[in-house]
């Protein structure tokens, strides 16, 4: 056996030990774990995500509607709506081109929700999570604006354009022109996260990243409270993002407003089009108030380890 | 006009930024949770060697710079220009002095060296690792002191200046490692 196949095999030990750990984690908190579908009739229409959509060449009508699911989320929402109560999956996630270091078009996700959680008794659970998969550490909460105004000196709510930029600039990266003002904001405030507070979040604790902008708020609630923010939290351990929960939206008109809004961006970027969810819209209004979280399992594994690429799997 | 769109970053693409010519050295993917993916890029600078930084929108294009490495023969150099050669078409070119830079110290006819050309004009020569050049000048020897301590400057027949051992002499053949400038061994023809 040689080296590289070695250390392959310590990775598939590893991996096994955290999947036993994870399911073991959910059996003990009586949550039950489901299986959904990998693909269905929808892609997303979250701009920033692309779909693989299945072919089946030689067959008759092989230009199937068929997406590779990005996330569980519309599959698994549809059972908690059924009644399932809490639930948990651990399943393959797919988003075309995203390859890095940190990303793979193919990867593993845990996907759970807590129903009657809000998204602050979610992050309890998940701290409990990674403190036995991980190691204990201290858990850290910090609101998504004062996380900008501590690392990077600037305030995302109040800045203008050109602060934003120079911002952005300090850090060595060139300001990209695009033509839609509200665009040009969110892709500066993306680079200051990126290259300026992502590096300080989790170093020695968990960080929650929490109280996102209302305009960042995907598939969760908005509160008004102090001034509107998503319900929304980022888990991130040694600079790199972990996880992403929601105290769910329950409200299919908001939902389709903002799925709306996102088609209609599509357009206007000249963006593959995209259906809306209609299954996941219809079942909305009867969703049971809950909260939810994605986490990647490859990053968590790559944290545990230790290992500098998460592409290191021995299969071609 | 050909371009790359970050998709296609990879190290080693020539891409054009700010109307140089520049070589992709490391490409990252980076996207934050539920924002927009993008494409940090350390460059290198083929004209003046300078590493530049770059961040793109993932799925913006590059425009591709018409760059190609090529084996060339060093034929000789005149007050203008150095020229090479082409051992396969024999094509001549000749590199200005930005272009050949410090690599002028190294080159020997006969040598064959990397010329770098855009639009088939020369931007950069990377001589051979290790040339064998001989010595015009330096103090005279030390007798007998051929294994330790000390050295000496020794002007090259390329004008070149490398520190060598207390024992070479005036008209000595040295072979030197071209990319830091030290002095190996003695050589013979």
């Amino acid at each position: 056996m040689t080296a590289g196949s070695r250390a392959g095999l310590e990775a598939l030990k590893t991996w096994a030990q955290v999947l036993a750990e994870l399911r073991c984690f959910f059996a003990d908190r009586e949550i039950l774990e489901v299986q959904t579908p990998l693909a269905r009739n929808y892609a997303v229409t979250d701009p920033y995500l692309n779909c693989f959509r299945l072919d089946a060449p030689g067959m008759q009508n092989s230009h199937s509607r068929l997406h590779l699911q990005p996330s569980p989320e519309p599959a698994m929402k549809q059972l908690l709506a059924a009644g399932s109560g809490s639930i948990y999956q651990i399943c393959k996630a797919f988003r075309a081109g995203e390859q890095g270091r940190n990303h793979l078009p193919e990867f593993t996700l845990l996907e759970w929700y807590r129903q009657g959680y809000d998204h602050w008794q979610l992050m309890d659970e998940v701290a409990e999570l990674v403190n036995q998969v991980l190691g204990a550490r201290p858990v850290e909460k910090i609101a998504w604006r004062e996380a900008y105004i501590r690392f990077a000196g600037i305030d995302p709510v109040t800045a203008t354009e050109q602060a934003l930029a120079a911002c952005a600039g300090d850090s060595g990266i060139e300001s990209v022109g695009t033509a839609d003002h509200d665009d040009r904001r969110r892709l500066l405030l993306d680079q200051i996260l990126v290259s300026r507070v992502e590096a300080n979040l989790g170093q020695g604790c968990y960080t929650f990243l929490h109280d996102y902008a209302a305009d960042q708020a995907a598939l969760a609630r908005v509160s008004d409270d102090p001034w509107p923010v998503a319900e929304r939290f980022e888990l991130y351990i040694d600079g790199l993002e972990i996880a992403n929960g929601f105290h769910e939206l329950n409200d299919s008109v908001e939902q389709r407003r903002r799925f709306e809004q996102e088609v209609a961006y599509r357009r206007k970027n000249g963006l593959p089009e995209v259906d809306l969810d209609e299954p996941l819209l219809d079942c909305l209004d009867r969703l049971p108030d809950c909260a939810g979280i994605a986490l990647g399992v490859d990053r968590l594994i790559k944290i545990k380890t230790g290992v500098p690429d998460l592409n290191t799997t021995p299969v071609r | 006009m050909a371009s790359y769109s970050t998709n296609e970053f990879r190290s080693g693409l020539k891409v054009m930024i700010e109307n140089d010519p520049c070589e992709i050295v490391e490409n990252e993917f980076v996207k934050p949770g539920k924002g927009q993916a993008f494409n940090r890029v350390r460059l290198r600078n083929l004209k003046t060697g300078r590493m530049w930084e770059r961040t793109y929108k993932s799925g913006e294009s590059v425009e591709a710079a018409d760059v190609l490495d090529t084996e060339m023969e060093f034929l000789y150099s005149d007050d203008e220009a150095w020229w090479f050669m082409n051992p396969e078409t024999y094509d001549q070119v000749a590199a200005d002095k930005a272009a050949v830079g410090d690599s002028a110290g190294w080159l020997k006819p006969q040598d064959s060296c990397t010329v770098t050309l855009w639009n088939e004009v020369p931007i950069a020569v990377v001589p051979p690792n290790h040339v064998v050049l001989k010595v015009m000048e330096t103090d005279p020897g030390v007798k007998g002191d051929t294994a330790q301590g000390g050295s000496k400057p020794a002007t090259l027949e390329t004008g070149a200046v490398v520190r060598v051992p207390l024992f070479v002499e005036e008209g000595d053949l040295l072979k030197v490692d071209t990319r830091n400038g030290e002095y190996i061994s003695r050589a013979k023809e």
